[in-house]
């Protein structure tokens, strides 16, 4: 069993990886088989898990979970168009919990944490810095302060505003840089994991 | 028709070599015990990928440009052979995965750290060798690790990793008891929310383990109420549900002290984090997987994957100044358009 899962692995794997030469029936086959077993291991995990386990299960113990079974029941009306209404309810109740539950999370960690991380003292006064530290310090604020200075279009990107407007281009550039890089190292490291089963774990071929 | 014969006789060596490769294997026939190339054979190959790309670069010079099937093929070559060679590769401690090491380093044998598996196996290459450092090097300061999973397969990716860890260390189950030193408490549907939950309740969200033992049975948590009651926490995580979500509900609201270990695309959007001393430590992709591994001394595959790793850096970068050549070269056309096949 063993050996047929291997190279089963090991079949798809280069199937999907032909795409590479041109499309192709091995690569369709490939593809139509990973989205068709990734659904269904989901549709049976959410299954079991949320439907089951979460409302059939208790029940009996806890009133409060029919009123998620019926808000969860109007979702499913979206496939009635007549009555595909009813599931913008649901769907408010979603979007409004969701709302308040995050609003104080954001505003801590994603404004204020992020407002006091950089009120530090430029040239390490205060504490011992290291020269990297201060140069890391005096590029975080001022990135910061041109690259929200950007962002401000009530006032005409002319002179010294301008200039700073341009830095913090630079600045988000830069930024965007490092993200498209540190994609290419997440992707190499997908190929790099495939790459080493064939050779590896399927061939035998790596000692 | 010619085109399809080639292509339908490429396929059939193929197949073929497999074969012969699979059956040549050491738990098969063992016709072979696997390749390693010597340092000098490394490096001659190294000289001659050099050389190529040289010639390539050259070549663009002449306005003669490289098609996207040779990148695809250089790409393969920097990621195959370096999995084959016997260099290894420097590789500099950063100060973000120290802090992970000093978090555990400041716990005491007995504490309780919670682990949440939080990917699947598509991010496994990058997340798995960080999950089987970090747990190794618990169950060697005799942490108590406390296992769930907010994506339905991170708890199957946690049984691996232990598996794997299990039989590096010589341990059985008598030596690493499950209930006592380690469980796994399963996935649970909900995203956030669970984690929110789990700030008033664990049992709440995780009624039995993965065994189906009831929570109040398994010995290891039964004195486990919410976040309070963990030491340090962990997150390995690709995407939604993940770091980002740790750190906005539990260590935003409950105070619970976390480090990370996510893939390099994801990295981005948790480093504001750690620079506003809401993450203690960061493992960022591979590289980072690997800087743990050399600090724990638990040399797993992100060290043996980094050369790779750097090859296929050396490559891209290359193939950007060839692009770039291409283009101010003045056939930019056909360089947007995808150079020639």
């Amino acid at each position: 069993m063993d050996h047929l899962g291997l190279w089963i692995a090991g079949f798809l794997t280069l199937g999907i990886y032909s795409f590479l030469y041109r499309d192709n029936p091995w690569y369709k086959l490939s593809e139509s088989i990973f989205i068709g077993v990734s659904a269904g291991y989901w549709v049976v995990t959410e299954f079991w898990q949320n439907f089951v386990g979460k409302f059939w299960d208790q029940k009996g113990d806890d009133p409060w979970l029919w009123i998620g079974a019926v808000l969860g029941l109007m979702m499913l009306m979206r496939l009635f168009p007549k009555i595909g209404w009813i599931s913008r309810w649901p769907l408010a109740f979603v979007v409004g919990a969701t709302s308040g539950f995050w609003m104080m999370n954001y505003l801590t960690t994603n404004c204020m944490a992020q407002v006091q991380a950089t009120i530090i003292p430029l040239l390490g006064l205060g504490y011992e810095a290291s020269a990297v530290m201060i140069f890391s310090n005096i590029v975080l604020v001022v990135g910061t302060f041109c690259g929200v200075a950007y962002f401000f279009f009530s006032k005409a990107h002319t002179g010294v505003f301008g200039a700073t407007a341009r830095v913090g281009v630079w600045t988000i550039m830069v930024t965007f840089g490092a993200m498209f890089a540190l994609t290419i190292m997440n992707r190499m490291s997908l190929l790099i994991g495939r790459t080493s089963f064939i050779f590896g774990e399927w061939l035998g071929l790596i000692r | 028709m010619k085109t399809r014969v080639i292509e339908i006789g490429v396929l059939v060596v193929a197949a073929v070599g497999c074969v012969i490769a699979y059956l040549g294997k050491p738990n098969i026939f063992g016709w072979h015990s696997g390749f390693v190339f010597s340092p000098t054979v490394s490096l001659i190959i190294i000289v001659l990928i050099g050389v190529s790309l040289l010639w390539m670069l050259i070549r663009t010079l002449q306005n003669r440009l490289v098609g996207r099937r040779i990148v695809f093929l250089y790409v393969g070559i920097a990621i195959s052979l370096p999995l084959f060679m016997s260099i290894t590769q420097n590789i500099v401690v950063s100060e973000n995965v120290r802090d992970v090491y000093t978090a555990l380093d400041e716990l005491d044998p007995g504490e309780k750290v919670l682990v949440s598996f939080d990917y699947d196996p598509p991010s496994a290459p990058e997340l798995q060798p960080m999950a089987e450092a970090f747990l190794a090097e618990c169950f060697k300061r005799k942490l108590k690790v406390i296992i769930i999973g907010l994506w339905p397969m991170g708890p199957i990716q946690a049984n691996m990793a232990i598996d794997t860890v299990m039989e590096r260390m010589g341990l059985d189950s008598t030596q690493l008891v499950y209930g006592v030193d380690y469980c796994n408490l399963g996935y649970q549907a909900g995203n956030e929310f669970v984690i929110q939950r789990m700030g008033t309740s664990f049992e709440a969200m995780f009624g039995n383990d993965v065994r189906g033992t009831p929570y109040r049975e398994v010995p290891l948590v039964k004195n486990v109420k919410n976040f309070s009651n963990i030491d340090y926490s962990f997150n390995l995580s690709s995407g939604f549900v993940g770091t980002v979500e740790w750190v906005q509900v539990a260590v935003s609201r409950y105070g619970l002290r976390l480090g990370a270990g996510n893939t390099a695309v994801q990295a981005p959007t948790v480093y504001p984090y750690l620079r506003a001393g809401l993450l203690t430590g960061l493992l960022a992709g591979m590289n980072g997987a690997a800087e743990f591994e050399k600090l724990t001394d638990f040399k797993g595959k992100a060290t043996i994957f980094m050369l790779s790793q750097t090859f296929s850096h050396v490559i891209v970068i290359a193939f950007i100044i060839i692009g770039n050549v291409a283009f101010f070269r003045g056939g930019r056309k056909t360089a947007l358009k995808g150079g020639s096949e």
